[in-house]
């Protein structure tokens, strides 16, 4: 099938039901050629069952879904043939050393052996495990194990990678890393689709984010314009020498809406310049230091929760 | 819709799907045999089954051997499959599987192919030292029709035994074993087919071992208790059916336990 446009994923009315549960409901959207397109949402949204369906692990109950202008539904071969895939769930084997487990994944492709070996040292170099090549799997990290996974998934230079939640639960040099890898692979041209908990790591990564909550699409957008669209949720940040009742802090009518962070206190409002001046006469009539305060822009955690209201801490003050 | 599936797989078969069971095999080889359950249900039990029916009753092992043989072409054959995608969904590395170019026909073939290899080496081990202690004048071409379709029949029927979602292998390597051994039991290894009489004799044609003995005792004896024809389609049937079964219920638990 001959492409009529630049979309290299495409997601057509994507359904699917697991008993009475509606896991996915119309889910449509596209991704260009060489984007970093990412899919957000809580748990429970849909982000595995959309990246499952598009990786041909699942089939949809009803909709179509192309990958580079080839129905996965119907040729699945050929369309994996074209990706690389990190699973949330899916390990490495680890009786197999990190060398093997590459080799092994690009023999599925069809790379030729000797070409795949010196891919395999070089991707080893490249993610800091090549003096750790031929040691068996199981005896390295969580985020040494992801290395590898990933190594294994870009093993026959894939032209779009699918990545679940990349860097899930790894530590901050593994997380850098991977993130580095990425945008090296985005910027060969790889096409990348990332599901992702962290908002922060989308807001730096992704070209266009998608939000999912409940199996339904809710924004498709730049995370950019979204804090742009979003901007009426500002907010100031402030901390006080000494524990205040937020009870008191939030009487005023100009706050919306408060969360504690940490020693901090988020408090979103239409107007910041008034609440900052509010509060400054707050601390000086109760005796208080105010240790830091500032103005926030709307940023794209708050985008998230206002579009799919997940936030345990949000306190609703009106 | 039979049909249908049918089309598709034969349209699929092509070089990336060879290519696919060549490299899931290579896998399966290289993790899977070495494994405790491997080693305890494919090699140690049927050596133990051996030695308590063996030892200290006098059994003739010039009559015994094919039976043995057989016994042990069928535990070695449907050790490995079992294993293999329980194993590889508690460890998490199924859904990575799966991701890879391959269908589940893919897959499938592949644990086939890893337990009939299995079973075929350990068999030609067994099968040597028989040779080098008893007197026999083989038929080498019908006993090696004989071993490649029986060891495909049984690796078959220990991938259909995996089918059921569970997430720890010990539980289907017990389950196996719940079906396996009955069939040892009724298939004419311990009892020769010849004294086999009524409700046994019936029930031991529902097991597939039955044939392989009965190929065995012709092979190495030049008896045949029942037809040579009907031994290879009798196991070239139940091959159809393990792979059919296999197919439908490792389809239906395809996403259960990821």
């Amino acid at each position: 099938m001959k492409k009529e446009n630049n979309n290299v994923i495409e997601a057509n009315f994507l359904t699917k039901r697991f008993g009475n549960v509606t896991a996915l409901n119309q889910v449509t959207f596209s991704v260009s050629d060489g984007e970093i397109f990412g899919f957000l949402g809580p748990n429970g949204a849909g982000k595995t069952t959309t990246i499952r369906m598009l990786t041909g692990l699942l089939a949809p109950d009803s909709g179509d879904a192309f990958i580079d202008g080839v129905n996965i539904k119907r040729n699945p071969i050929k369309a994996k043939m074209k990706m690389g895939v990190i699973p949330e769930m899916g390990n490495i084997y680890a009786d197999l050393t990190a060398q093997q487990n590459i080799i092994l994944a690009g023999k599925f492709y069809g790379v030729p052996i000797r070409e795949l070996r010196k891919r395999a040292n070089s991707l080893l170099e490249q993610f800091g495990l090549h003096d750790r090549k031929n040691d068996l799997v199981r005896t390295f990290s969580k985020g040494m194990k992801q290395r590898v996974n990933i190594a294994s998934a870009i093993a026959h230079n894939p032209e779009i990678l699918f990545l679940d939640e990349p860097t899930s639960g790894l530590d901050v040099q593994s997380q850098r890393l991977i993130r580095n890898i990425i945008n090296q692979m985005n910027q060969k041209g790889t096409t990348i689709f990332l599901t992702t908990h962290n908002i922060e790591e989308a807001n730096q990564l992704c070209a266009r984010v998608a939000i999912i909550n409940k199996g339904k699409i809710v924004i498709i957008d730049r995370p950019e314009s979204l804090r742009r669209t979003f901007e009426t949720t500002q907010s100031v940040e402030v901390a006080f020498d000494k524990p205040i009742d937020d009870g008191l802090i939030g009487k005023s009518n100009l706050v919306n809406r408060i969360e504690r962070r940490g020693d901090k206190w988020k408090l979103y409002t239409d107007n910041p310049d008034r609440l900052l001046k509010y509060l400054v006469k707050f601390a000086e009539g109760k005796d208080l230091i105010i240790i830091s305060m500032e103005i926030c822009r709307a940023s794209l955690e708050d985008v998230f929760v206002k579009l799919t209201q997940v936030n345990p801490l949000k306190k609703e003050l009106r | 819709m039979q049909l249908m599936g049918l089309v598709m797989l034969i349209k699929n078969l092509d070089i990336q799907f060879f290519r696919g069971v060549m490299v899931a095999t290579e896998k399966n080889i290289r993790i899977y045999y070495t494994k405790a359950p491997v080693l305890i249900y494919g090699l140690l039990l049927p050596l133990f089954v051996f030695l308590a029916f063996y030892l200290g009753r006098g059994v003739n092992m010039y009559f015994f051997f094919p039976g043995l043989l057989a016994m042990s072409l069928f535990f070695t054959a449907s050790s490995v499959g079992p294993m293999i995608t329980p194993w590889e969904k508690q460890a998490g590395t199924y859904e990575r599987l799966l991701s890879f170019p391959v269908s589940i026909n893919t897959i499938i073939l592949a644990d086939i192919a890893a337990g009939m290899v299995f079973g075929i080496i350990i068999n030609m081990i067994v099968l040597i030292v028989g040779l080098i202690f008893l007197d026999y004048d083989i038929n080498i071409l019908l006993l090696s029709f004989g071993i490649l379709l029986a060891s495909f029949c049984f690796s078959s029927l220990g991938v259909l035994l995996s089918s059921p979602s569970v997430r720890s292998p010990s539980h289907i390597m017990m389950f196996s074993s719940l079906i396996r051994f009955p069939l040892i039991f009724i298939s004419g290894i311990f009892i020769p087919l010849e004294n086999l009489k009524g409700i046994a004799r019936g029930l031991s044609y529902l097991s597939p071992i039955t044939y392989l003995v009965d190929i065995f005792n012709f092979g190495f004896k030049g008896e045949s208790d029942i037809s040579l024809i009907i031994d290879f389609i009798a196991l070239f049937m139940f091959s159809v059916i393990f792979i059919y079964l296999s197919n439908r219920f490792h389809k239906r638990n395809l996403m259960k336990g990821l």
